[in-house]
């Protein structure tokens, strides 16, 4: 009786903090943003009020202990589910502003503008989609190499259902203009505090989890995801130290400005990449590939070696961002060492993903499963290759502002992320809803070979149209001048744009297919089909060679 | 579940030795990953804020009027900054193209900094009083009139739309808080230093002795309404023309300057 009072008493509190911001709201944005929380809070008082065993109370039984026999996955499957509606959204975002570079008429309210819809399109791939991603495979690792029942399912509910407050708050306030302008840190400072709350509680389901564990051993999947969560604190907290403007009013600056803010913000964007969607995603490696494969990991010693050199080498190639701007030399240049350092631990995690396959190759070809975790790999080693080559300041000096970054930053995000998310949920669907399989392997085929092809068609397209733009900017005449207005750069990329938004087309068709595929794996259907890598059986050509009759003479 | 992937390590009950003490104890390996994770930062950030040549010193850089401070809360909030750069390498095709190279101070008041990280449009570093108010009201209202190949968003909806701050006072108390040198003088007169200096007979005395160089004149061509067109067309006038670059001073500044 006592958890539901305190539950609805929070929820009220909620609730009534929510109207009251409303009432006093300094702008419109900030208005509009209450109300999503005033609609959540209500929504979670309902839940409350609803789910309450109200017979129990009457009769005086207290709830008995959770059944520690079994592993919570509630929250997990949620969490597949809200992985792939987002990855979804994110590449509909996606496609959607990429047809807008190639025709700008699709610019047609300041609503679905560019500038309000490339953040939404990259925090729905990385926060939502990845996020979520992260979210649900971690509590499923974690639970599974410890041995024991995840800790505290009700933080784990709220840290679910928080962590989609956030995303809709920070997706609609983009819509409305509400952002902070820092590149994947543009929350404004209440939304910022409020994932600081959801983040903790999910820190404390984790670590949790790990001091009840069974096994006495703390799995190398587990350290990652522990860096992951530890290192994303730090360096939300620090990018986003703000003054709003106003109590109820969405606007605030941040603490650091100019030369100082460029090197936080870069120091932040870069280990984004490099905790969340690099040590959190080695984690879902370094569980799902052994598992799929049913392999050991290749080497042991190489997984301390590459975790410690990894986290450590990381948080300095920030700067590599800010190569020939007016940030001090001495840092651009410890920001370009560490990068090109970061090579060969990025290479460790990829060699150790892939040796893990020894003596289990010929799973590629009968297994669509396994090759997207293999491919998600080779993805992994081809951009973080890509990576240092780029912090090289001359090869910088070409690629940095151009469309190569893009091309870079999305080889590593639809080929390593998207892949190995891919291959995670085909893993964890058939598992979490209890069937033998997917409802179609073959699908899963389909999916790999048109998320590949859309790959391709991206990321070359946007080599070309980089190095294309970066020689047209620097382009001199015999007569020592510049050769190209800027403008003409922009026409230049025209047709490049157009077969980019073709790759994005692909790898969203791809994934409609797994939306399909897991639906109907959800509902228990079982697509009857041939299975996949069997030797060739064709019943009509399974007969004698009858000898042509001689024709009488 | 069968159990997990297992790896050499010892089954011993003795004490564990080396990196195995770490996989068994929860709050050393979260210290040690911690740690690992701060020192790279700590080196690379904080000494950005004590080392003298981080910030080269240099005559004309002010806080942005409070009109021009509306500008560029309307180019974070269209998030300009996606498609353009304000910051000019030091090479031949990029000064030649917009300027003199960018220098730390110019940036040294912008909260959140705007140096971008594309450039599908070209650099804004340098773009004040390179166009006209009207090319620029034009170019915003529909970018193919003026720029048949531009693929920029339309932004006719800024001329329309009457330029809302709420009270600018709190605003510049804000960013003084963040440390922009914005004086008690400077925040009580805000709200009349907004309207005043996009008025077309606005006292440019006046402001000048608060704000060097300021612009004041009615920017998007319809005197009658304070747009929020009025506001960005005054930021984006006022970039890279606070400080003369090309002066005497300021480049024997350069020439002392260590360090990048």
């Amino acid at each position: 009786m006592d958890r539901i009072l305190l539950r609805v008493g929070i929820w009220l509190s909620a609730l009534l903090f929510a109207i009251v911001a409303v009432a006093q709201a300094a702008d419109f944005g900030f208005a509009a943003q209450m109300v999503i929380v005033a609609i959540a809070a209500l929504a979670g008082l309902v839940f409350a009020l609803r789910g309450a065993d109200y017979s129990a109370i009457a009769n005086g039984i207290a709830p008995g202990p959770a059944d520690q026999s079994r592993y919570y996955d509630d929250v997990i499957r949620w969490g597949v589910i809200a992985t792939v509606f987002w990855g979804m959204a994110g590449f509909l975002a996606g496609l959607y502003i990429a047809l807008e570079l190639a025709f700008p008429l699709l610019n047609f309210t300041e609503y679905l503008n560019f500038g309000r819809l490339r953040p939404l399109h990259t925090s729905a791939v990385i926060f939502a989609f990845g996020g979520n991603a992260l979210l649900c495979t971690s509590f499923y690792v974690v639970q599974r190499t410890c041995r024991a029942r995840l800790a505290f399912p009700g933080l784990a509910r709220f840290v679910f259902w928080g962590y989609q407050l956030f995303i809709v708050l920070a997706a609609t306030g983009y819509l409305l203009g509400i952002t902070q302008g820092k590149e994947y840190a543009e929350p404004e400072w209440y939304v910022d505090l409020f994932l600081t709350v959801v983040w903790v509680s999910y820190l404390i389901v984790f670590v949790g989890t790990l001091a009840k564990r069974s096994e006495p051993h703390i799995y190398v999947a587990n350290w990652f995801y522990l860096s992951f969560i530890l290192t994303v604190a730090l360096l939300h907290l620090v990018n986003n130290i703000n003054i709003p403007v106003s109590l109820f009013g969405s606007q605030s600056y941040p603490l650091f400005g100019g030369v100082q803010g460029a090197l936080v913000q870069w120091w932040y964007g870069h280990n984004a990449v490099g905790f969340f969607l690099t040590a959190g995603f080695l984690a879902m490696m370094y569980y799902f590939v052994p598992k799929q494969a049913e392999r050991p990991i290749y080497s042991y010693r190489l997984s301390i070696v590459h975790f410690w050199s990894l986290i450590f080498l990381y948080i300095w190639a920030g700067p590599h961002h800010l190569l020939y701007t007016a940030l001090p030399e001495w840092a651009q240049t410890l920001g370009m060492v560490f990068s090109i350092m970061l090579w060969m631990p990025s290479w460790g995690g990829m060699i150790n993903g892939l040796m893990t396959l020894n003596g289990a190759w010929d799973k590629l070809r009968t297994d669509p499963i396994m090759r997207m975790f293999v491919w998600s790999l080779a993805f992994y080693g081809m951009s973080t290759f890509e990576g240092p080559m780029m912090s090289i300041r001359s090869v910088n000096a070409l690629s940095h502002y151009t469309d190569w970054t893009i091309g870079h930053v999305h080889s590593g995000a639809l080929g390593w992320n998207g892949m190995v998310t891919f291959g995670a949920l085909y893993y964890l669907a058939p598992r979490l809803w209890g069937r033998t399989r997917m409802y179609s392997l073959r699908m899963v085929n389909w999916h790999f070979w048109l998320a590949t092809l859309g790959i391709v068609f991206y990321a070359s397209s946007m080599w070309v149209a980089g190095i294309t733009q970066g020689l047209m900017w620097r382009e001199y005449g015999a007569d020592g001048y510049l050769v190209n207005s800027f403008v003409e750069t922009v026409a230049a990329l025209h047709p490049m744009f157009i077969l980019r938004a073709f790759g994005g087309l692909l790898y969203l068709t791809g994934a409609g297919i797994m939306t399909y595929n897991i639906w109907q794996t959800i509902a228990g259907n079982l697509r009857v089909e041939q299975p996949l890598g069997g030797p060739a059986f064709d019943p009509e050509k399974d007969r004698p060679l009858v000898p042509a009759a001689v024709a009488a003479e | 579940m069968t159990s997990e992937t297992q790896k050499s390590g010892d089954t011993k009950a003795a004490k564990p030795k080396g990196h195995a003490r770490l996989e068994r104890n929860i709050t050393l390996l979260a210290v040690c990953a911690f740690a690992a994770v701060t020192v790279g930062g700590i080196v690379e950030i904080a000494p950005l804020f004590w080392i003298d040549n981080t910030i080269e010193k240099v005559e004309g850089m002010r806080p942005f009027t409070p009109l021009e401070q509306a500008g560029r809360d309307i180019y974070v909030r269209e998030g300009c900054y996606t498609c353009h750069s304000q910051m000019i390498r030091p090479f031949r095709d990029e000064v030649e193209r917009y300027g003199h190279y960018s220098l730390a101070s110019e940036s040294m008041y912008d909260h959140p900094f705007q140096w971008g990280s594309k450039r599908t449009g070209p650099d804004l570093a340098r773009v004040g009083k390179r166009y006209s108010d009207e090319w620029h009201v034009q170019h915003l209202t529909d970018p193919r009139a003026v720029v048949p190949e531009s693929i920029m968003p339309t932004y006719g909806f800024l001329a329309t739309r009457d330029l809302k701050v709420g009270n600018m006072g709190a605003t510049l108390t804000a960013l003084s808080r963040v440390g922009v040198p914005y004086s008690k003088d400077h925040i009580a007169k805000a709200d009349e230093d907004l309207v005043l200096q996009a008025s077309a007979d606005g006292n440019a005395a006046d402001l000048s002795t608060r704000y060097p160089k300021s612009q004041v004149r009615d920017f998007d061509g319809n005197p009658a309404r304070l747009t929020e067109m009025d506001a960005l067309v005054a930021y984006l006038q006022v970039l890279g023309t606070l400080v003369d670059v090309g002066s005497v001073a300021a480049q024997e500044d350069l020439a002392k300057e260590k360090g990048r």
